[in-house]
């Protein structure tokens, strides 16, 4: 008995531990080649870390290409759409919850319907519309077609539900104004709910490629996403510069994502566990 | 009250001259105001391109003006002449089956060992285990290059130390699968088991004692309580992965240097779509690519669930 729960504690942990070895160490491998010189990505032996020790890669990066901008543009797209979405959002998460008005099951149904629809039968119509809205190579062409999406929205009504009628009528009872009820009661007690909308929003705009690639075509409008991965052809950088700009690029998403994990599972979850 | 009343005129501006009329139509017409800004992006932005894109699918379309009225005929086309789509939903196929039969089993051992108490470092773990969720495609795509590299990479060479010849992953047809199902289990594994970890999670603990009190053994806890009761989690995790395996467009693509791999192995539909639509500017088509494709993965994820219901059944 006590040696199978041993025996159980140790390939417990061996698993795990295997695991995460295999997902950080391609992530080691794009430290490492970010800060080598470039003869030494493609020479004998291959090493996990780098022999000599380089920032060629980053001077390269800022100073041969639009990376900087790339950055700017990316924070700046991806802020304002997330600002978008969680106001926009709450509001109609809070109308959907807690409210009864004229269409009201129709508009539902029509949320949960593109809940599941997959960006791409849209598409080509989205394609056309931006193009005759003048919004190619434009920072709106970004924001604001994907900036509500139906998981979004059924998100937060999922959060508002919770929220109790009665917190509501009391509030109503002594005089405050709908508005000043959904500012003072309502947002605050969904707050977690906001965060995972906003988080979701903002990564969304961070690691799209097709959208931008479809509708950005000028290089100081790229994204980061569209900049590294084209980076390779007109600019003539080598790999490392490459790596040394994925790495970049990651660290916000990274950090934003690592601080608030729980409740982003949380919100994911949210359908699954309660099926 | 003088407060509230002030909270109403900063907000709503266009109303605020008649706040009388206001106060007494408020509870009614409150929900519209909510409503509104997220209606009008939604109708103009969602609705209406789906909609639009049904009508352009039934267009001979060579640029953005409106075409030549030709009714089902690209989607005849598609289903009984265009061997490359057909090609592409049959790649979509395998890397969904490698989802559901390799990354679904992987990632559910791996939850019941996050779950374990006996598991050190367990924050760490969770951690690591959702990077590569939240990476960007584009940077894994750009990783993964460099890791499946055919002289120098990283896989090669720790094959190499164990006597295993140099494997042509990226460059030769039989390969470009197995590499990309190898990346999709390296980005999904994590996460899924994550997701399932949430699901054991609210399992009591006193159901799975009690059963062990009456002398079940670890196999049977597992086969008859844990796993049904996470079923509503295993049904997520499918059908997440059914639609992604449908809409995988990025790794792919970039994996392959903006193309489909060697003899079109590991062409995806939504590459596919890409490749008509903007290089070849065949708009209505692509549009027809776009909505047989969903109606496929509709068709996939209504039987999938009907099965499950089967499952629940006995």
């Amino acid at each position: 008995m006590r040696i199978g729960r041993w025996f159980s504690a140790i390939s417990v942990n061996i698993i795990v531990f295997i695991g995460m070895l295999i997902t950080i160490v391609p992530f080691v491998f794009m430290l490492g080649a970010s800060f080598r010189p470039e003869a030494e990505l493609f020479s004998y032996p291959i090493t996990l870390y780098p022999k000599v020790f380089t920032l060629d890669n980053y001077i390269a990066l800022f100073t041969r290409t639009d990376y900087v901008r790339w950055y700017f543009n990316t924070f700046l797209t991806a802020g304002l759409r997330t600002l978008l979405a969680t106001f926009l959002s709450a509001m109609a998460g809070y109308a959907f919850a807690k409210f009864d008005f004229f269409l009201k099951r129709f508009f539902f149904l029509l949320v949960l319907v593109t809940l599941t629809l997959p960006f791409h039968v849209l598409l080509i119509s989205l394609f056309k519309l931006v193009v005759n809205l003048g919004w190619t190579n434009n920072y709106l062409a970004i924001i604001v077609p994907s900036a509500v999406t139906g998981f979004s929205i059924f998100l937060m009504r999922q959060y508002i539900l919770s929220v109790p009628d009665e917190l509501l009528d009391a509030a109503r009872i002594d005089g405050a104004s709908e508005m000043s009820i959904f500012w003072r009661v309502v947002v605050p007690l969904v707050r977690p709910g906001l965060g995972v909308v906003a988080i979701l929003s903002f990564a969304a705009t961070w690691n799209d490629y097709l959208w931008p690639l479809i509708v950005l075509s000028k290089n100081e409008m790229y994204l980061l996403s569209i900049g590294i991965a084209t980076m390779q052809g007109p600019y003539e950088v080598e790999y490392g510069a490459i790596m040394a700009g994925a790495l970049l690029s990651t660290i916000p998403i990274l950090i934003i994502f690592l601080a608030m994990q729980r409740h982003i599972i949380a919100g994911l979850t949210i359908g699954a566990v309660r099926g | 009250m003088e407060s509230a009343q002030s909270a109403v005129v900063n907000v709503i501006p266009p109303t605020a001259a008649k706040i009388s009329w206001w106060g007494r139509n408020e509870r009614k017409l409150i929900p519209y105001v909510f409503l509104a800004p997220f209606l009008i992006i939604f109708l103009v932005f969602t609705v209406y391109p789906v909609i639009d894109s049904f009508i352009m699918s039934l267009h001979d379309i060579d640029s953005l003006d409106a075409g030549e009225y030709i009714g089902l005929d690209n989607y005849i086309r598609l289903v009984t002449k265009d061997a490359r789509f057909g090609k592409s939903l049959v790649n979509a196929t395998v890397f969904g089956l490698a989802t559901v039969f390799l990354q679904l089993p992987l990632a559910l051992a791996l939850a019941l060992a996050l779950n374990s108490p006996v598991l050190r470092f367990r924050t760490l773990a969770r951690m690591t285990f959702f990077m590569p969720y939240i990476t960007s495609a584009v940077v894994i795509a750009m990783i993964f290059r460099m890791v499946f590299e055919e002289r120098y990479g990283l896989l090669n060479g720790m094959l190499g130390s164990v006597g295993i010849e140099p494997i042509p992953w990226l460059r030769s047809a039989d390969w470009a699968m197995p590499a990309l199902i190898l990346v999709g289990l390296w980005i999904w594994v994590g996460s899924n088991a994550l997701f399932f970890l949430a699901g054991l999670q609210t399992i009591p603990e006193e159901l799975k004692e009690a059963a062990r009190i009456d002398g079940a053994s670890e196999w049977s806890v597992f086969r008859n309580i844990t796993f049904p009761l996470l079923r509503p989690v295993t049904i997520f995790v499918i059908t997440l992965g059914i639609i992604g395996s449908f809409s995988l467009f990025t790794q792919s693509f970039l994996l392959f240097n903006g193309g489909s791999g060697p003899r079109d192995s590991v062409l995806m539909p939504v590459a596919y779509l890409y490749e008509r639509g903007f290089n070849n500017f065949k708009l209505g088509y692509a549009a027809a690519v776009g909505y047989l494709l969903t109606l496929i993965v509709v068709a996939v994820t209504v039987v999938q669930l009907l099965l499950f219901r089967i499952w629940g059944k006995d």
